[in-house]
C-alpha cells in the first residue's frame, strides 16, 4: 500500500508539532523515519493513526484520501502498528493476543481456537515469523514477543506496518532476524515504516530514509547516499562527534569490589549469581548485556536499594553489603538509575526541588530541619548553567523537560557531591544524539578525575564507546571480561549466552571453532 | 518513553527551538519578562482551582435550590396550579428558596438585624454572634482532624482512620483530664498533649504494619475505626473512665482545669481549641512547604521510587506520617472533649473524622484550604440545622449540598464543562485521588 501524508500541520497551543510535513512511502518499501526525540515523529504517526486529528494537511492511501477519527478506522484501513513498548496480555495465549477483538467464532459466539491457531501457523510461516500459538505470551523473551506483535498487526491484514523503535528491546541477533522479517514483508508488497534514532540499523534495512527536525522534514535520502555522520547531522543541526574522545583510562586503586554477590529480585529468583568485579578509579567498566539478565538487580543491589542475599559489596574497603540507599549515597556512589522518570526524579516537583533531592535536608540547603529555600534556588541557577539543561526556569516541574534536559537534571545532582563512584544504568536510553554526546563526555570527565565508573548498558554502542574494560552479563552471571577491541559479533554472542569467555578464547584459537559457534548461534536465536 | 504523548513533544520542542534563536534573543531583561510571564501563568491556573471551588458551591446552591423547590408541598401545588395563577407559582418557589438559604446563612454567620440592633442599642451582641461562634466550634475539630487526614493523602497515605484516631485521643485527653491534678496552666497544657499522644498511637498501629507488613492503610484504618469505637463502648462501663454511681456507659466528666476556656465571655462557646487549631493549620502550612521532613513526605507521596532511590526512608517516613496525622485527629477529638462536650459517650465523634476526608479533599490536601473547607462545612452544618427548626426543610439537604460540592471538586473537568472554562492545565499535583488501592 502507497502512502502519502501531505502538507500535514499539527499544533499544541503555540507549538508547532508537525510543520507542511510531506512523506511517501511507496508499497514494498522500508521507510525509516529518523529524527531525534521531540523531532515530531510520534504525534506525526499518531496523526496517522487516528489518535490525533492534523490541523491542517492530507492523508492519501494508494491515491485515496482518508480521515481516521480513531485507531480502529486506521487498523479497518490496513495500517497496523507495532509500539515500543508491547500491547499484549501477558497471561494469554500467542493465539489469543493475536485475535483479541477479531476472534474467529463458531455458533453461538464461541471462540473458534482451532481456526486460530490454524491461521496463525500460516501466517507466521508465511513471512517466516517463528512463533508458538499455544505459548504464554509472558513466558516469551521479548523478541518473540515482538513477532507476536508484528503477527497481530498481520493478522489484521495490514497493509502498512509502522514499527515504533522496535530495536530498543532486541540483541544484536534478534536485531538481524527483525530485519529480516521486514524484508520479507516488504517483498510480500507491504510497506514498512521503521522509527528509529539508531543510525547504524537505518543504514542496514531503510530503501529510503526520511529526516525529521523540530516539527519539519529535513530531507528524504538514500543508505547509499548518506553516511552516519551525515544523517547524524541532519538529525541534529549541526556537526556531531560520533565516536567518544578519550584518552586510555589510568586505572588506580581498587574502589568497587565485589565478591561473590548473589542477588535475588522480587518472585526470589537469583537474578545475580556470585558476581565478582572490581572496578578502579580513573577507569569506566562497562557491562553489557540484554534487559533483563540481572543487571538492574546488579545496580540495586550496589545502590543499597535491594539486599544482598550473599556476597560482599565494598567500597574503597567499607563493607557496603548491608548498606541502606542512604549510606551508599553517604559513602559517594553517584546513582543515575535505569528508570529516570520513576526512580530518578519527582515529576511533579520543580527542577530546582529535583536538584538537590538526596542533599536536601544538608547544608547548605537546610538548617535544623527548615529548608533554604534561596539556596536551593540559586544553586538551581548554577547547575542549569554548568550542566546547559534547557529549562525555562528552574521553578518549572522537571515533567516539563525533555528527556535528555530530565537526565542531565539527573547527572548534575550526582555529580555536584564529592564521590568515588558513578553507577549509571541505561544513561542515555531515549536520549536524543546531541544529549547522548553530553553525557558521555560527561562521564569520561569524572573517570579523568579520578572516579570508578560503572556503566551498564544494553545499547552495544555505548558499552564499545564508553568502556575501558567491557563485562558481559547473562543469566546473572559474566559470560566474559574483553576490551573494547573486541568484536561486536562476538560480544553478541556473549550477549546471548551462547559463547563465554573461554569459548570465545577457544574460537580464537582451536580449529573446528566455526561450525561451533555458527551451531550455538542457531540455538541462541531460538530459545533466547 | 521514546514514544512522547503530545504534551510530552510539547516541551522538548520548546526548549529546543529556544535554543535556536540567536544569543541576542536571550537577554537578561527579556528573561526576566519571560520568567515573569510563566509566574503569572502558574498563578492564573492556581485561581482557576479557586474558581473551580467557587463555581462548585455554587453549582451545589443552584442543584439544593432545585431540591428544596420538589420536596416542598407549597411549592408544588402551587406549580400543579400554573395555568390558572401563573405569577403564584414563580413567587412561592422564590420566596421558599429564599427562605431556605437566608436561614442558612443567620444560622451559620450572623442575622442583620441583630446585628444592626445589637449595633443601635450595644445590647444583645451575644445573641447576634452566636451563630458564627457556633460554626466556629464546629470547624474546630473539622480543620484539626482534616489538616491531619490531609497530610497523609499528599503523602500518598490514606488515613481513612481519622474516626478511630479521634476517639483515641479524646480517650487520651480524658484519662490526662480526670487522673492528673494540677492548676489550669498545666494541666491544659497536659490534657492537648494527652489528646495528642492517645490519636498518635492510633495512628502508628497502622503505620507499623503497613511499614513491616504492606497491610493497606485504607483497609487497617477502618478496621481500627470499629476496634476505637467499640473500645470507647467498653471503657464507658468499666472504671476508671465511668462515670462514678452512673448505670449508663457515660465517661466522668473533664475537671474544670481541664477545660479550654472560652474566648469571648462564658455563652459564646468559642473557645481556645479554636486557637490550637489555627496554630496547627499554620504549623502545617510551614511544615509542608518549608520544613525538610515536610519536603521528604511531599516526594514519598509524589514518588516513592524516587524517594528511595534519593536516601529517604520510605517505611520510617510512612509511621511518621500515620502517627502525625493520627495526633492531628487526637487532637480533634480532645477539642470536641475539653471545649464543648466535657464528657465522652457512646458512638463519640459523631461524623466529624469522615468529614474530615471531605474537607481534606475540598482543600485540596493544603492546610490552608483544609482550613478554609473547614468553615464551609461548619457552616453548612449549623445553618442546616437553623434552616431545620425554621423552615421545615430538612437537615439532609445540607449534607446533599455538602455531597455536591465535594462531588464538583472532585471532578474539575466537569465544571470546566458545565461553565464552558478552559482547561489551565493543572500540574500533575492535583490528581487528589492518586495512589487509592495500591
Amino acid at each position: 500500500m502507497k502512502l502519502e501524508l501531505c502538507g500535514i500541520r499539527k499544533t499544541f497551543g503555540r507549538l508547532v508539532a508537525n510543520d507542511d510535513v510531506d512523506l511517501t512511502v511507496e508499497k514494498g518499501e522500508i521507510h525509516c523515519l529518523l529524527g531525534e526525540n521531540g523531532a515530531g515523529k510520534s504525534t506525526l504517526m499518531n496523526v496517522l493513526f487516528g489518535l490525533l486529528r492534523p490541523d491542517s494537511g492530507e492523508i492519501r492511501l494508494d491515491g485515496e484520501p482518508v480521515r481516521f477519527a480513531n485507531p480502529g478506522e486506521a487498523v479497518r484501513r490496513g495500517i497496523g502498528m507495532v509500539h515500543q513498548h508491547f500491547m499484549l496480555v501477558p497471561v494469554f495465549t500467542v493465539a489469543e493476543n493475536i485475535v483479541l477483538g477479531f476472534e474467529p467464532t463458531r455458533a453461538l459466539g464461541w471462540f473458534n481456537r482451532k481456526k486460530a491457531n490454524a491461521d496463525i501457523v500460516r501466517l507466521s510461516q508465511e513471512f517466516g515469523l517463528d512463533v508458538s500459538p499455544d505459548a504464554i505470551v509472558e513466558d516469551l523473551p521479548v523478541g518473540v514477543q515482538q513477532r507476536v506483535e508484528i503477527l497481530k498487526a498481520l493478522y489484521r491484514d495490514a497493509r502498512l506496518l509502522i514499527l515504533d523503535e522496535p530495536t530498543s528491546v532486541l540483541t544484536p541477533q534478534e536485531t538481524l532476524a527483525l530485519f529480516a522479517v521486514m524484508r520479507s514483508l516488504a517483498t510480500s508488497g507491504r510497506s514498512i515504516l521503521f522509527i528509529t534514532h539508531k543510525l547504524k540499523e537505518v543504514l542496514a534495512v531503510a530503501d529510503r530514509i526520511t529526516v525529521m527536525r523540530l516539527g519539519r522534514v529535513v530531507g528524504t535520502t538514500t543508505p547509499e547516499t548518506a553516511d552516519e555522520k551525515e544523517l547524524a547531522s541532519m538529525m541534529v543541526g549541526r556537526s556531531v562527534e560520533l565516536v567518544v574522545q578519550k584518552a586510555p583510562a589510568s586505572p588506580r586503586a581498587t574502589v568497587l569490589e565485589l565478591r561473590g554477590l548473589v542477588v535475588e529480585d522480587d518472585r526470589g529468583l537469583r537474578v545475580v549469581d556470585g558476581v565478582d568485579l572490581d572496578v578502579h578509579a580513573g577507569e569506566i567498566v562497562a557491562i553489557a548485556g540484554v534487559q533483563g539478565n540481572g543487571q538492574t538487580e546488579l545496580a540495586e543491589a550496589i545502590a543499597g536499594l535491594r539486599p544482598i542475599a550473599a556476597g560482599t559489596v565494598r567500597l574503597d574497603g567499607r563493607d557496603l553489603s548491608s548498606a541502606s540507599p542512604r549510606d551508599a549515597i553517604r559513602a559517594g556512589i553517584a546513582h543515575v538509575p535505569e528508570d529516570r522518570q520513576t526512580d530518578g526524579l519527582v515529576l511533579a516537583l520543580s527542577v530546582a526541588d529535583n536538584l538537590v533531592l538526596d542533599i536536601y535536608d544538608l547544608a547548605p540547603f537546610a538548617r535544623h530541619g527548615s529548608r533554604d529555600l534561596a539556596t536551593v534556588k540559586s544553586n538551581a541557577g548554577e547547575k542549569l548553567a554548568d550542566f546547559d539543561i534547557r529549562a525555562s526556569d528552574a521553578e518549572v516541574p522537571v515533567a516539563t523537560l525533555s528527556g535528555g534536559n530530565q537526565q542531565k537534571v539527573i547527572l548534575a545532582r550526582e555529580l555536584s557531591r564529592p564521590i568515588k563512584l558513578l553507577l549509571a544504568s541505561q544513561p542515555t536510553r531515549g536520549l536524543d544524539v546531541g544529549s547522548i554526546e553530553y553525557v558521555h563526555e560527561r562521564i569520561v570527565a569524572e573517570r579523568d578525575k579520578g572516579v570508578a565508573v560503572l556503566i551498564i548498558s544494553s545499547e552495544l554502542d555505548e558499552v564499545l564507546a564508553l568502556g575501558d574494560r567491557i563485562a558481559v552479563m547473562y543469566r546473572g552471571r559474566f559470560t566474559g571480561f574483553c576490551d573494547p577491541s573486541t568484536g561486536r559479533e562476538q560480544i553478541g554472542l556473549m550477549m546471548a549466552g551462547v559463547l563465554d569467555e573461554s569459548a570465545a578464547l577457544a574460537a580464537g584459537a582451536a580449529e573446528g571453532a566455526d561450525p561451533a559457534s555458527s551451531v550455538t548461534l542457531s540455538r541462541g536465536s531460538v530459545h533466547p | 518513553m521514546t514514544t512522547e504523548a503530545p504534551t510530552g513533544e510539547a516541551a522538548p520542542q520548546a526548549s529546543s527551538i529556544g535554543s535556536e534563536q540567536p544569543p541576542s534573543g536571550d537577554a537578561p531583561g527579556q528573561q526576566r519578562g519571560k520568567a515573569a510571564f510563566v509566574k503569572l501563568l502558574r498563578r492564573l491556573s492556581e485561581a482557576n482551582v479557586f474558581v473551580v471551588t467557587v463555581l462548585a458551591i455554587f453549582s451545589a446552591l443552584v442543584l439544593g435550590a432545585i431540591l428544596i423547590l420538589v420536596t416542598t408541598p407549597a411549592v408544588l401545588h402551587s406549580w400543579g396550579r400554573i395555568g390558572s395563577r401563573p405569577g403564584a407559582a414563580f413567587s412561592t418557589s422564590w420566596r421558599t428558596i429564599a427562605a431556605a438559604y437566608s436561614a442558612m446563612f443567620e444560622g451559620s454567620l450572623f442575622a442583620p438585624s441583630a446585628i444592626s440592633h445589637a449595633v443601635s442599642t450595644g445590647h444583645g451582641w451575644t445573641t447576634a454572634l452566636t451563630p458564627i461562634s457556633e460554626t466556629l466550634v464546629s470547624a474546630t475539630p473539622l480543620i484539626l482532624a482534616g489538616t491531619g487526614v490531609a497530610i497523609g493523602f499528599s503523602t500518598g497515605v490514606f488515613n481513612i482512620g481519622a474516626q478511630g484516631q479521634l476517639i483515641a485521643g479524646a480517650l487520651g485527653a480524658l484519662f490526662v483530664g480526670f487522673e492528673v491534678h494540677a492548676p489550669i496552666g498545666v494541666h491544659l497544657p497536659l490534657v492537648i498533649l494527652g489528646g495528642a499522644a492517645g490519636g498518635a498511637i492510633a495512628g502508628f498501629i497502622p503505620g507499623v504494619l503497613k511499614a513491616r507488613t504492606g497491610a493497606h492503610e485504607v483497609i487497617t484504618t477502618i478496621m481500627l475505626n470499629y476496634v476505637f469505637l467499640d473500645l470507647l463502648t467498653y471503657l464507658l462501663t468499666t472504671a476508671p473512665f465511668q462515670q462514678p454511681g452512673q448505670a449508663n456507659a457515660i465517661s466522668r466528666t473533664m475537671p474544670s482545669t481541664a477545660i479550654l476556656p472560652h474566648l469571648f465571655g462564658s455563652t459564646l462557646r468559642v473557645n481556645v481549641g479554636l486557637l490550637v487549631a489555627l496554630a496547627v493549620s499554620l504549623g502545617a502550612a510551614w511544615f509542608t512547604r518549608r520544613s525538610t521532613a515536610g519536603f521528604s513526605f511531599r516526594v514519598i507521596g509524589l514518588n516513592p521510587s524516587a524517594g528511595r532511590t534519593a536516601g529517604m526512608d520510605v517505611r520510617r517516613i510512612t509511621i511518621l506520617v500515620l502517627t502525625l496525622s493520627g495526633a492531628l485527629a487526637g487532637l480533634a477529638g480532645m477539642a470536641t472533649l475539653s471545649g464543648t462536650d466535657f464528657f465522652l459517650s457512646t458512638g463519640y465523634g459523631g461524623n466529624i473524622g469522615f468529614d474530615a476526608i471531605t474537607v481534606a479533599l475540598l482543600g485540596r490536601n493544603r492546610p490552608l484550604g483544609v482550613l478554609l473547607g473547614s468553615l464551609l462545612f461548619a457552616a453548612l452544618i449549623t445553618g442546616g440545622r437553623y434552616m431545620q427548626a425554621y423552615t421545615g426543610v430538612d437537615l439532609d439537604l445540607t449534607t446533599v449540598i455538602q455531597a455536591i460540592i465535594v462531588f464538583f471538586v472532585a471532578t474539575p473537568a466537569l465544571v470546566r464543562e458545565v461553565f464552558r472554562l478552559r482547561d489551565q492545565g493543572e500540574g500533575p499535583t492535583r490528581i487528589l485521588t492518586k495512589g487509592w488501592g495500591g
